[in-house]
């Protein structure tokens, strides 16, 4: 079993309270970075860990900390990415909701290192009774001094606001975060300049997301080098996984990267393989985002490796045959769900969540959205396959901010893999309306084999 | 179908409203009060259900900005109301990994149940609902949400809806 290092205390009882976090080590890490590190030091650490951010793009968290620019009398800021909106995805919510207060020590040891004074968790709106849990969580943290006028007597001031967005995906890209932290639409900004250099109200900022700030907690207790134990190469550590879909279990895991995917998916401590007794039949290992897998390519990579669950297994093959990890939110497919509906689904997902700023991106996902509503609804073409593959080759890479990119690699990864299902939707529309899901014979042929045997 | 009409009618923002406006403000450094449009148009939503345009000039009052600052915000964002609602609006999840699990069967029934279509009031004023996009609880779908409090149901069946709608109906004739 792999050892926990954010959910260790999920289930002890009242351990979203201060004093049963506290009774469980909660904040030695606070004390820790602010009596025995300097603020380069805990970089330093965090560097030293390996961790990689865990909202979506994986990015070192330590480089990003050190690149933050720190120009004499101006504001520094820390901005925490709540937003968790990327379908597939629902770990932040999950931590936020029972373990708040590893998410405001690990704000308020960041914060020290990167020279804060105030720093705010941009919570997507949606989550109100989270907003209430962590600003509940906040006033605890104060009143036990651990926020406000000169924390632990170190003379280092910071005060912890909780902002609600208003609903838009689009505010979890951290300019677009940005912008609505400041009251206005969630437009990204063109990059450069990067947050680090100028972010909130124009002034050099971190983003991070939930799950890299609580990370940092460990990080600190047991430093950099105990948690790069964890993991496997360059995916250090461990890692929350949303799992949902056709699982046994569904539910929000914490895994040592590198866990074979197989054991993921299959065995009780896990996901405890698909519901009702059905066949896998595709994988979304990462997100909505990320490119969709068929059960055998994602089983095991084209090389006929065991894959794992770490960045660079997941991506091994490319866009040919491998997909991403993501933010880590893992949606099953079984047998009878239909990857045209699907991806049709995450189609007008997308085209309802794109700020319009960019034609490619307004015009394209919503072009895409109507052939794929066509195809699913029986009035698709033949030639609508190389449609969809071409309009998202010219949203991928022209566009101001990546949802441009997320909104074409499912539709290009679903038709590189699936197209015989599109076109069986084409030849046998009556059919395909009819019985509404798709072809089977992508089922996982690990189980099959099993069946057989 | 209850009409619910588009009004102008003026606005007046309780002691309470205004004490939460100005504890939104001080979040923020000197002259970036702006920031504090999200978090009270929540509130203010909170008040009175919907953003009416007199309710959204108050807020540009409050907040020192021009009101078009306040209507271009609000008419981006999906979780601020620009006309009136039933009491109660039901928002479940439409996403992928809930229809996985039959979100479109929960929608389905709820249009059945309240005989109204997506995004009208029903008869009694009390009840609308509508689809929304991914609410970060897909391994526990099918989802609902419930402003203002943001009340969540999870794993819904047609019969647990059920059980919710009479829930609110006898709450709200109490
Ligand atoms: C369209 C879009 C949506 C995103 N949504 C989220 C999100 O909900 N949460 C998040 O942490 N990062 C999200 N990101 C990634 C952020 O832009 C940013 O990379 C991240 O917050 C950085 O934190 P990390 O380095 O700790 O991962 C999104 C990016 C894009 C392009
Ligand atoms: S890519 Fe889409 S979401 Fe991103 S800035 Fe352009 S239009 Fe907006
Ligand atoms: S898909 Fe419904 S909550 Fe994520």
């Amino acid at each position: 079993m792999g050892r926990k290092l954010l959910l260790e205390h999920i289930n002890v009882p009242g351990i979203n309270t201060y004093d049963v976090y506290r009774s469980k080590g909660g904040y030695t890490a606070v004390e820790k970075a602010m009596k025995t590190l300097t603020p380069e030091e805990i970089v330093e650490e965090v560097k030293k860990s390996g961790l990689r951010g865990r909202g979506g793009a994986g990015f070192p968290t330590g480089m990003k900390w050190s690149f933050l620019a720190k120009p004499e009398g101006v504001a520094r800021y820390l901005v925490c990415n709540a937003d968790e909106s990327e379908p597939g995805t629902f770990k932040d919510r999950y931590l936020m909701t029972y373990i708040p207060h590893l998410l405001i020590e690990g704000m308020i040891v960041a914060s020290f290192a990167l020279g804060a004074n105030t720093s705010y968790i941009y919570v997507r709106g949606e989550m109100m009774p989270q907003i209430r849990i962590l600003e509940r969580a906040i006033a605890e943290a104060k009143n036990a001094g651990f926020l406000g006028k000169n924390i632990l007597g170190t003379g280092y001031d910071l005060e912890l606001y909780v902002q609600p967005g208003g609903g838009a995906y689009i505010c979890g890209e951290e300019t677009a975060l940005l912008e609505s932290l400041e009251g206005k639409r969630g437009n990204p900004r063109i990059k450069p300049p990067f947050p680090a250099i100028a972010g909130l109200y124009g002034c050099p900022t971190v983003v991070n997301n939930v799950e890299s700030i609580a990370a940092v907690v460990p990080i600190i207790n047991d430093g950099g080098d105990e948690y790069a134990k964890l993991g496997i190469g360059r995916s250090t550590g461990t890692k929350l996984i949303s799992a949902g879909g056709n699982l046994k279990k569904p539910g929000v895991y914490e895994i040592d990267l590198g866990l074979p995917v197989e054991e993921f998916l299959y065995s009780d401590e896990y996901c405890g393989g698909i519901a009702n007794g059905k066949r896998l039949k595709a994988v979304v290992a990462g997100g909505s985002s990320v490119p969709i897998l068929p059960a055998n390519l994602f089983m095991k990579t084209i090389n006929n490796e065991p894959r794992l669950m770490s960045y660079e297994s997941l991506a091994d093959g490319g866009f040919v045959s491998g997909t991403m990890m993501g933010s880590g939110g893992f949606i099953a497919y079984d047998e009878d769900q239909c990857i045209v509906r699907n991806t049709w689904n995450f189609a007008r997902f997308y085209s309802h969540e794109s700020c319009g700023q960019c034609s490619p991106c307004r015009e394209g996902t919503g072009w895409m959205e109507k052939v794929l509503h066509r195809l699913e609804n029986g009035h698709g073409k033949m030639s609508d396959m190389d449609l969809l593959v071409d309009v998202s080759k010219k949203i991928e890479g022209n566009t101001i901010c990546p949802l441009g990119d997320a909104a074409a690699w499912p539709v290009a990864s679903a038709i590189r893999h699936f197209r015989d299902e599109f076109e069986w939707h084409v030849t046998n529309a009556a059919t395909a309306v009819r019985r509404n899901y798709g072809i089977a014979h992508y089922a996982d042929p690990l189980i099959i084999a099993e069946k057989a045997g | 179908m209850l009409k619910v009409e588009h009004t102008h009618e003026p606005v007046e923002f309780s002691e309470a409203l205004v004490g939460l406006i100005a504890d939104k403000i001080i979040r923020y450094p000197e002259g970036k009060q702006k920031s504090a449009l999200l978090p009270v148009m929540h509130d203010v939503q909170a008040e009175f259900g919907w953003l009416s345009v007199p309710a959204m000039d108050k807020v540009a009052e409050y907040l020192k900005i021009e009101p078009i600052e306040v209507y271009e915000v609000a008419s981006f964002y999906t979780m601020y109301f620009l006309r009136p609602q039933g009491k109660f609006v039901l928002e479940v999840c439409r996403t992928s990994p809930c229809c996985l699990v039959g979100a479109e069967k929960i929608m389905d029934h709820l249009e059945q149940k309240l005989g109204v279509k997506e995004g009208e009031v029903t008869a009694d004023g009390l009840f609308s609902w509508r689809g929304v996009e991914c609410l970060a609880a897909c391994g526990f779908g099918p989802v609902l949400q419930i402003g203002p409090e943001y009340t969540f149901y999870e794993n819904l069946t047609n019969e647990s809806v059920d059980q919710l709608i009479s829930d609110l109906t006898a709450k709200a004739n109490n």
